[in-house]
């Protein structure tokens, strides 16, 4: 636990003051000039990261994520906006004189040095007494489970082992935020997997802010936080994992995580806060929050697996929509039904395998969707 | 099925044997072509030879060795062929491997006219660079001599090294030096630390080249020396008299030199896994 004492020092702030946030950015734009035009690769991103908090900034592949963790690391500078690190402005500091540590998708580990060499790198350039280096050093092969193997050459290991030397590379220097731009991209499943519970690990051990860079959703879901869902240079939605993906806040977020049912129709009328929607010439959706008027029409999401498929029409309170069943997918553990309703909208529902299961649908069956009000959303469109 | 496994290694087994040895053979013929005349060389440095032409075997003998200063103009320009090389390859490195990094790192104006600039002193005639040097110089007003052929030693394998180290810092992981920076390294550290051993093996490559091209450089070095004797000119001109074998040893001690370091750059860029 000897790591968080430099990181935390400085940010154990005065009582009641609030907490001093790990990372700032501020209206950060990037600019690139490509071929003589201008190509926003970040177009105005605001976001704040708490100390010792495991951040995910989550995008498809060139929605700027890169750019935005390089302009934290000071690789990139920013064509407008201020970074705040501790909250010191960074914005033109150069990254060997920032507080944070990076963890590159090629590990970019020094060829000609050995392990050891490697993860003492940074202590040496900081004039730390060799002894110490030595210490830190062998504790951090320890904490990554490569005691043993100080005088490898990089290409002498694998693909996971690499990746460990570089995360030790970064961590022993105690950063008081380590960033780690999908820093599993090059392993297989199975190591990936095992990587992730590893990188948690070492998480909660540090202590330390951690901001993960990755397109995989269901490495930022099981790992993170809080995620920032990013597209085309924006931030689409910030919030914790649960949020992110039981209450998307846009069509894109929604259809980015997981699988999602997006549901177009007009609101008929507003009932004790909740948004009634008529859907096709039976059906109904209630989406609570959100004021709405009557008359406009909006788009709500609901996961395939809050819905429930009968033959009967279900009770008031409930959203229902009716429809037909159009395919079967056996899963396993679910079955995955696809129901086209009367307006050509196709609806995705999981629906558990229980064992004494009686009321499976089959194909071509009319019937009955339905889910609680709370598990449906209206988006910004 | 089966049956085509044993079958077919059986047919190709005798025709891969009777292919390989072909392959060794030319293997041999190959090295003999290129190892022959340096052969020729050393052994005739060995030579008992009587008169002044050393070309035909006399029996063998060391006393040339102890004899390689017999011809004072010989040690002189031996001396200077050394002098020069050494003050060429210094400053050709330098410039060199800025070049290489600077073409093989950055976009800039002018990047397409200074490969050409470079192929173009690569391919272009020795003869035609000489003549051209001279009659520069002559028109500058420049006394031709111990300056004048660095300058041009310089000129002519100033690419080789740029090529040589631009070849390394392309296949090299930009973010490497990134990461130095990252751990705490100032730009001029992470030069020394980083960068410089990475490109190292091309920057001791294009060295060598250089070297081994200003040794024994004899066209260009003949229009831009004026007085000033090196080993080749030397050479040149003992053959009108007949060459004696001290010239076969500095030769072969040259080879030898060259030898070493290439065997030494080759061990220790495997060494430090680059
Ligand atoms: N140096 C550059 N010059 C010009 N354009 C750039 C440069 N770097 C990035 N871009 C552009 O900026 C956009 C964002 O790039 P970035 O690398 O941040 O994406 P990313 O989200 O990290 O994607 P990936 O998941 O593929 O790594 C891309 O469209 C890219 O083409
Ligand atoms: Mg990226």
């Amino acid at each position: 636990m000897t790591e968080t004492q430099e990181g935390a020092g400085a940010a154990a702030d005065a009582p009641g003051a609030p907490p001093v946030p790990a990372i700032e950015l501020d209206g950060v734009v990037k600019e690139y000039l490509a071929h003589g035009e201008v190509v926003q690769a970040v177009k105005g991103v605001t976001l704040t990261i708490a100390e010792g908090e495991f951040f995910s900034l989550l995008g498809p592949s060139g929605c700027g994520k890169t750019t935005t963790m390089r302009m934290v690391a000071g690789f990139e500078e920013p064509t407008r906006g201020t970074v705040r690190l501790h909250g010191r402005d960074v914005t033109d500091v150069p990254p060997d004189r920032r507080d944070v540590n990076m963890v590159f998708q090629s590990y970019a580990l020094f060829p000609h040095m050995n392990v050891w060499e490697n993860v003492a790198f940074g202590l040496k350039r900081r004039k730390v007494p060799s002894g110490e280096i030595a210490r830190r050093v062998g504790e951090m092969l320890e904490i990554v489970a490569l005691t043993g193997r100080e005088k490898r050459r990089p290409r002498e290991m694998s693909g996971g082992q690499q990746q460990r030397v570089a995360l030790a590379r970064a961590l022993v220097n105690r950063p008081r935020a380590l960033l780690l731009d999908e820093p599993l991209g090059a392993l297989d499943l199975k190591l990936r997997q095992a990587m992730q519970i590893e990188l948690k690990r070492i998480q909660r051990e540090v202590g330390i802010t951690f901001v993960y860079v990755t397109h995989d959703q269901s490495e930022a879901l099981t790992m993170s936080d809080r995620i920032a869902v990013m597209n085309d240079g924006r931030i689409e939605q910030l919030a914790g994992p649960r949020e992110i993906y039981e209450r998307p806040a846009t069509a894109f977020v929604a259809g980015f995580i997981g699988t999602s049912n997006l549901l177009r129709g007009t609101v008929d009328r507003v009932e004790s806060g909740c948004a009634v929607l008529r859907v096709g010439a039976e059906g109904r959706v209630l989406a609570a929050e959100g004021a709405h008027r009557a008359g406009e029409a909006i788009a709500v999401t609901v996961r395939p697996e809050k819905i429930t498929i009968s033959t009967e029409e279900p009770a008031g309170g409930l959203s229902a929509v009716r429809g037909t069943v159009s395919e079967v997918v056996y899963l396993g553990l679910y079955n995955s039904y696809a129901v086209s309703l009367a307006d050509g909208a196709e609806v995705t529902v999981f629906q558990q395998n229980a064992l004494d299961s009686t009321s499976t649908a089959e194909r071509g069956d009319a019937v009955w969707l339905s889910w609680q009000p709370q598990h449906s959303y209206a988006i910004g469109s | 099925m089966s049956a085509s496994g044993p079958r077919s290694a059986g047919r190709t087994r005798p025709r891969g044997r009777w292919t390989d040895r072909l392959l060794r053979i030319y293997v041999w013929l190959v090295l003999a072509w290129l190892f022959l005349p340096i052969a020729v060389m050393i052994v005739f440095g060995f030579n008992d030879t009587q008169s002044k032409s050393n070309v035909s075997w006399q029996g063998f003998t060391l006393k040339w060795w102890g004899r390689l200063d017999e011809y004072p103009d010989l040690v002189v320009a031996v001396r200077n062929s050394l002098l020069i090389a050494l003050v060429s390859v210094a400053v050709t490195t330098v410039l060199g491997t800025l070049m290489g990094l600077a073409l093989g790192r950055h976009r800039f104006r002018g990047q397409g006219a200074t490969n050409l600039a470079m192929f173009a002193a690569i391919s272009s005639p020795e003869l035609v660079m000489g003549a051209s040097l001279l009659s520069l110089f002559i028109s500058a007003g420049v006394e031709t001599g111990f300056a004048t052929v660095v300058i041009a030693h310089v000129l002519f394998s100033l690419s080789f090294v740029a090529i040589t180290v631009r070849a390394r810092v392309v296949g090299m992981d930009a973010s490497i030096e990134e990461a130095a920076r990252d751990l705490g390294a100032t730009p001029w550290t992470t030069f020394w630390r980083v960068t410089f051993p990475m490109i190292l093996p091309g920057v001791v490559a294009g060295a060598l080249l250089a070297f081994a091209l200003s040794i024994d450089d004899f066209v260009i070095t003949q229009f831009t020396s004026g007085a000033t004797q090196t080993f080749p000119l030397w050479i040149w001109g003992a053959t009108r008299i007949g060459m004696p074998p001290q010239v076969n040893i500095i030769g072969t001690l040259i080879f030898a030199v060259g030898v070493a370091v290439a065997v030494l750059n080759a061990v220790t860029a495997r060494r430090r896994g680059t």
